[in-house]
């Protein structure tokens, strides 16, 4: 069982790196892009007998920190 | 009067944060991630800057999660003071015991210098010795310390009396400037500034020594 969790800054929370990536992306000529939003993905091998519920409480115990972050679950 | 520090692996200001409540009068003891329990009769809980973890996942994340952190957050619960320097604060952050979160700095770059830093409230025992609107020089040296809260909790904190510092020049694009937060009962104090590095003649500035003086002097007498 594989689960992959992404894990963005809240829409409202500055991203100053995604920012900062997006001023680069704009500088090097690509000036189609209009918004940047870095992120994280953690993937994680779990037993079989984990559940989405689990990966949930991960969630929001460690992974994320849901003041400021949000996240989505994929299970494999 | 009992002060203990955590050490966390990471930890790089822990013995700072000792010898200045050593010099205040404490009685102080060193605290490892992996003890469940504080000393007995520890008055103040200081949780030290440094980069606990490597600063991995999030600042203060895992630490949060440490065993003795859970050993402080009951301390707070029972209403026993804290202060949180830097990482520290980011720590309380992350156990809940403070609102809000530190989010990296707007300008993406560690900054390490002293800063004029203006003193919000008069009214905890981490601020008392000081005059509201006094401005202190107190070093800061932090990636992570923009402060961000939603819009409710900010509306708290300020309600409630509960921004101890703010920054004159926002280093870092904190809302509203904060350097340093109260929690409700004003027992607990997280701060990103450093007063135990201007708490000796030899730092260049003394302006954080009144901090741990008052403290001394209210636990003494609590």
């Amino acid at each position: 069982m594989k689960a992959r969790v992404h894990v963005m800054l809240k829409n409202g929370v500055l991203d100053p790196q995604g920012e900062a990536v997006r001023h680069a992306l704009g500088a090097m000529g690509f000036d189609k892009v209009e918004g940047v939003r870095q992120g994280k993905v953690i993937d994680l091998d779990l037993a079989a007998d984990a559940t989405e519920a689990d990966v949930t409480e991960m969630c929001e115990k460690l992974l994320a920190n849901t003041v400021i972050e949000s996240y989505s679950i994929e299970m494999k | 009067m009992k002060a203990a520090v955590v050490v966390f692996p990471g930890s790089n200001c822990d013995r700072d944060l000792a010898v200045a409540f050593e010099q205040a009068g404490f009685d102080v003891s060193m605290v490892w991630h992996k003890d469940s329990v504080l000393p007995e009769g520890v008055d103040i809980v200081g949780v030290p800057g440094g980069f606990s973890y490597g600063d991995y996942l999030r600042c203060g994340a895992i630490a949060a999660q440490s065993p003795i952190c859970q050993a402080v957050v009951e301390h707070a619960n029972r209403g026993g003071y804290a202060l949180g320097v830097c990482n520290g604060f980011q720590i309380l952050t992350e156990t809940g015991i403070l609102p809000g979160a530190l989010l990296r700095n707007a300008g993406l770059k560690y900054i390490c210098r002293t800063v004029d830093l203006q003193v919000a409230t008069e009214d905890s025992v981490f601020t008392q010795g000081y005059t509201k609107g006094d401005v202190l020089g107190i070093p800061i040296a932090h990636h992570d310390g923009n402060y961000f809260a939603d819009a409710g909790t900010l509306a708290a904190l300020k309600d409630q009396d509960r921004v101890a510092f703010t920054y004159v020049q926002n280093p870092n694009g904190s809302l509203e400037d904060i350097a340093g937060i109260l929690s409700e009962n004003r027992r607990v104090l997280g701060m990103m500034p450093h007063p135990e590095r201007a708490a000796d003649e030899g730092h260049g500035g003394t302006d954080g020594t009144a901090m741990f003086r008052a403290l001394a002097g209210i636990v003494a007498t609590a």
